[in-house]
């Protein structure tokens, strides 16, 4: 099997993730399509580590991991705290800073 | 005293000073303190005077600092007294001495009189500065320091439009002459690189003849606004809306003669070219007949003796622009006039305070019997002005005569000479006109007058100035005019024959003096009528100034508030158009451009990745390509 087929699935992974972002409403619904999003990427580096025999991606992977779940922490917190004041979960609903 | 000449400027403006910043405390005694300074300066000039003779050279000049200094050019500080400036200085603050004296009684019951007398000793201190300076930057300096005296004088009573409108006219047109004295003086630096009168002098004969001109011309133009000569001549008569005391000292006996001063003081250049001397003389008999035509046409007494002033100064301008010896009979003629006209405005001061400041001599009239010692000493203004021997007018105004008529061409001889002429008769007939009007004939007074004399402090200077109008002609025509000989040239040694004789011309001028003095007696003995009358085109011209101000108004103050009001639209329309319409379109622009932050995440993910997908192709569009 060549490696190419990993670099098709992150493509196609990142795609959904771009197109749940941009189409769904739920934030937790949405925060899943960003990390399906990150973790499109992160096949892609570790993919692209195996092409090149190095390790430098799988590297960069494990810091990506890292950031998402400290990102994760942060992004929980702020929808559970815009749920407790608005009671909605919808990303439309908070659209207050604006012209 | 020669040498701490400054004293004489700092006593006026020390006094001008503790009056204007002292404040209501100085309402009781202001105004002594107001008459003492012009007298002290009085002593001391006396003192100077006579120290002057026994000097060297007959001038003491002193240098107190240097004003400034610039490169190559300094300017100094320094004072200078000759025999020309010590006439001035005892004119200056002898009859300014009597006539402060007389505005302590004329001003008693004005709110204003400490303000009054502040600026009043101000513009004796500018005065002496313009006189005492010996350099043209200090003449200027007093020229500007008179002109902001007679502004503030003249517009004393600010809460009357007319007096306030006055105020601005007379400080306009003296900008016109002040700007043509003050680019004489660049010339001069430009040219000679000094100011100082002696350096400036000595090096006249080097420049060209159009640089003498032009200088000249500059200085003329000065001296035309200052002094009230034709074409600035305008606002003179306005600035009677004055207190009358400020008539008599500014409008009549020293602030404008400041012209001829410049000129006599500028003599060396003014001899050095004949065509200048021949526009000074034609200015000169041109505002005379001007003067007198005006004068007789004009119905309230302040304005015809202020027409008669121009009228006056007429002669002495023919006189300086007549040159040689002619330069001395004009600063004579100017100090005889200092006194006979002061004392004839302090005798109209005097007729309006007793007929509640009434102006208009239609409504005066057989007030001889009412007030005695003002009649009098009136009557010896007028026989004075009109140049009836013995009394000044005659010993000073007939020598003027004599010299128009006494010059090289015949043309010139006819035309000034017969100008001057004219002009005596015609002042005789507008001053008897005057003269009768206010003091005889039948009474014509508005309802409830109760005419009477004024009070001591103002008929003791009144007495002093009309002994002045009497004598000081007699007792000046010939030794002063020797006296002043170092500052202003000699008499040519070799006598000019003019186209008439000596004893001609003063007969011919008694017999027109007596002819128009007879006249005006004849037509005015029996009163006027006391509404205008229809007049021949001559007579409405005169009304109307000769048409002066409306030409002026035609030609300059019309186009000017054209283009003011052309300016203001370009600007209100052009140039804030082009800052507003600036900032309307950012305005307008960015009010549409923050539609673009709708507040939702995801058209922010969209352009996020629009721009990503953007970099993305760019990237391998300059890979690939």
């Amino acid at each position: 099997m060549t490696p190419m087929w990993y670099i098709v699935l992150a493509a196609v992974l990142f795609s959904i993730g771009a197109v749940g972002v941009l189409v769904r409403r739920n934030a937790i619904v949405l925060f899943m399509c960003v990390e399906l999003m990150l973790n499109a990427a992160n096949l892609a580096l570790v993919t692209f580590s195996r092409i090149n025999g190095t390790l430098d991606g799988q590297i960069m992977a494990f810091f990506a991991m890292v950031v998402a779940a400290a990102e994760v922490v942060i992004g929980l917190a702020i929808i559970m705290l815009i749920f407790r004041t608005r009671r909605s979960a919808s990303v439309d609903d908070a659209n207050l800073l604006k012209y | 005293m020669l040498s701490n000449l400054w004293l004489l400027i700092a006593i006026p403006a020390a006094s001008a000073a503790v009056l204007l910043l002292a404040g209501r405390k100085a309402d009781r005694w202001g105004h002594w303190l107001g008459v003492l300074a012009p007298a002290a300066s009085f002593v001391l000039g006396l003192i100077a005077f006579f120290g002057l003779r026994d000097l060297p050279g007959r001038a003491a000049e002193q240098t107190l600092w240097t004003f400034f200094k610039s490169g190559d050019m300094t300017i100094d500080f320094g004072l200078l007294f000759d025999p020309l400036t010590a006439v001035f200085v005892l004119l200056i603050t002898g009859v300014g001495s009597l006539i402060h004296l007389y505005a302590v009684g004329y001003m008693a019951h004005d709110e204003g009189r400490r303000r009054f007398f502040g600026y009043f000793n101000l513009f004796v201190a500018a005065m002496l500065l313009l006189v005492l300076g010996n350099n043209y930057v200090m003449l200027y300096l007093g020229w500007e320091g008179v002109g902001l005296a007679s502004y503030l004088l003249i517009s004393f009573w600010y809460n009357r439009p007319s007096a306030a409108t006055a105020g601005k006219k007379a400080f306009l047109m003296n900008r016109v002459g002040d700007a043509g004295f003050a680019i004489a003086i660049f010339l001069m630096l430009a040219q000679l690189g000094t100011v100082n009168y002696n350096q400036v002098f000595s090096q006249v004969g080097a420049l060209t003849t159009g640089t003498v001109l032009v200088l000249g011309l500059l200085l003329l133009l000065g001296a035309c606004g200052k002094s009230g000569q034709f074409p600035l001549q305008a606002w003179l008569p306005d600035a009677m809306e004055g207190p009358t005391p400020v008539s008599a000292l500014i409008h009549a006996a020293t602030m404008v003669t400041a012209g001829v001063y410049l000129i006599a003081r500028s003599n060396p250049i003014f001899s050095a070219n004949s065509t200048l001397q021949l526009i000074v003389v034609s200015v000169g008999a041109l505002t005379l007949l001007m003067g007198c035509i005006i004068g007789a046409a004009k119905d309230d007494i302040k304005r015809v003796l202020a027409w008669s002033t121009v009228s006056q100064i007429g002669y002495m301008f023919l006189g300086v622009g007549l040159g040689g010896g002619a330069y001395a009979l004009a600063i004579i003629h100017l100090l005889a006039h200092g006194f006979f006209k002061a004392n004839m405005f302090l005798g109209a001061g005097s007729v309006m305070h007793g007929m509640q400041d009434q102006v208009d001599i239609r409504r005066f009239g057989g007030l001889a019997k009412y007030m005695k010692i003002t009649w009098l000493t009136f009557m010896m203004g007028w026989l004075a002005i009109i140049g009836l021997p013995p009394l000044s007018g005659f010993f000073t105004k007939e020598p003027i005569i004599a010299a128009a008529f006494e010059q090289h061409d015949a043309w010139k001889s006819w035309v000034f000479g017969g100008a001057a002429l004219l002009g005596a008769g015609l002042t005789a007939f507008y001053m008897t006109r005057l003269f009768v009007l206010t003091f005889h004939g039948p009474k014509r007074w508005t309802d409830g007058q109760h005419p009477h004399e004024s009070p001591a402090v103002m008929w003791i200077p009144l007495v002093l100035l009309a002994i002045g109008s009497v004598v000081a002609g007699g007792l000046m025509a010939s030794p002063v005019a020797k006296w002043l000989e170092p500052p202003l040239p000699a008499a040519p040694a070799e006598e000019v024959h003019g186209v008439l004789g000596h004893t001609a011309i003063t007969v011919l001028s008694l017999v027109l003096t007596v002819l128009g003095a007879g006249l005006a007696w004849a037509l005015f003995r029996r009163g006027t009528a006391l509404e205008p009358q229809p007049a021949g085109p001559v007579v409405r011209a005169a009304r109307a100034n000769l048409y002066t101000d409306a030409f002026n108004e035609a030609v300059f103050e019309k186009p000017g508030s054209w283009l003011t009001r052309a300016l203001v639209y370009v600007d209100n329309k052009g140039i804030d158009g082009v800052v507003n319409g600036l900032a309307a379109l950012v305005g307008g622009g960015s009010g549409r451009l923050r539609r673009l932050q709708t507040g939702f995440v995801r058209s922010y993910a969209l352009s996020m990745l629009a721009g990503g997908v953007l970099v993305l192709g760019a990237l391998l569009a300059v890979r690939l390509g």
